[in-house]
């Protein structure tokens, strides 16, 4: 299990591959599933064109709430591994935002881990999204469950 | 002031951006629950949509504070 919170720009298929194969070894024979969710920034929201992004997060709780989160799905289905990064501070379009992946004997628990990964980060994890538009920076304000 | 004595206060996004600062340190005296520390930190009442954590766990206005506590005030979260 492992999540990881940077500044810097990541490649998702890359992570995966290297993820891989540092860890298949531990997985024995038994990953027969892996489901993986990639965010990545889009250059339109709420119908106005986004040219950038600046993510905020609230550091050590952000990391605490990843965890608690990947623990909660290994604690729900029969789970290998878990694998959650997500950036933080400047973005350009295009950027991946957030990778989650999920390894497994079985495609069911793969692909319901993954989804309730993401689901939960989004509703969660202290992450604030502040667009650049062509009227200037605006915070996103989506509906956000109480936790 | 030792910071034994004292709860941290911090905001986060729109909400820092409104409060014009990052953080804020009180005295513990007379602060018993999350919605004391916002009534020292703020004139206004509690706003809707604002989510409040006591050391780093999500919490509710009505959550009991105490001496080295660290608490956070911020809007709906918005990551992924």
């Amino acid at each position: 299990m492992t999540i990881r919170v940077q500044n810097e720009r990541f490649d998702p298929w890359q992570e995966l591959a290297a993820y891989q194969e540092t860890h298949a070894v531990d997985w024995g024979g038994r990953y027969g599933a892996t489901a993986v969710f990639v965010g990545s920034l889009r250059d339109f929201n709420q119908g106005q064109a986004v040219t950038g992004m600046a993510l905020e997060h609230y550091p050590g709780m952000t990391e605490g709430y990843l965890e608690k989160i990947s623990t909660e799905a290994r604690a729900r289905w029969e789970l290998l591994d878990t694998l959650v990064i997500h950036r933080y501070g400047p973005l350009s379009l295009g950027d991946p935002i957030v990778l989650a992946a999920v390894w497994s004997a079985h495609r069911d628990a793969a692909f319901a881990a993954c989804r309730y990964l993401i689901d939960e980060l989004k509703t969660r994890a202290p992450f604030w999204k502040q667009e650049t538009t062509p009227g200037g920076l605006r915070w996103v304000e989506e509906e956000s469950r109480e936790p | 002031m030792s910071r034994k004595n004292i709860i941290i206060v911090r905001y986060f996004a729109s909400l820092r951006e409104r409060m014009g600062r990052n953080e804020d340190q009180l005295e513990v005296a007379g602060l018993s629950c999350v919605a004391d520390v916002w009534s020292r930190v703020s004139n206004e009442a509690f706003p809707v949509n604002t989510l409040v954590a006591i050391n780093q766990e999500y919490a509710t206005p009505r959550s009991p504070v105490q001496a080295g506590d660290e608490v956070a005030f911020f809007p709906p979260v918005t990551g992924g």
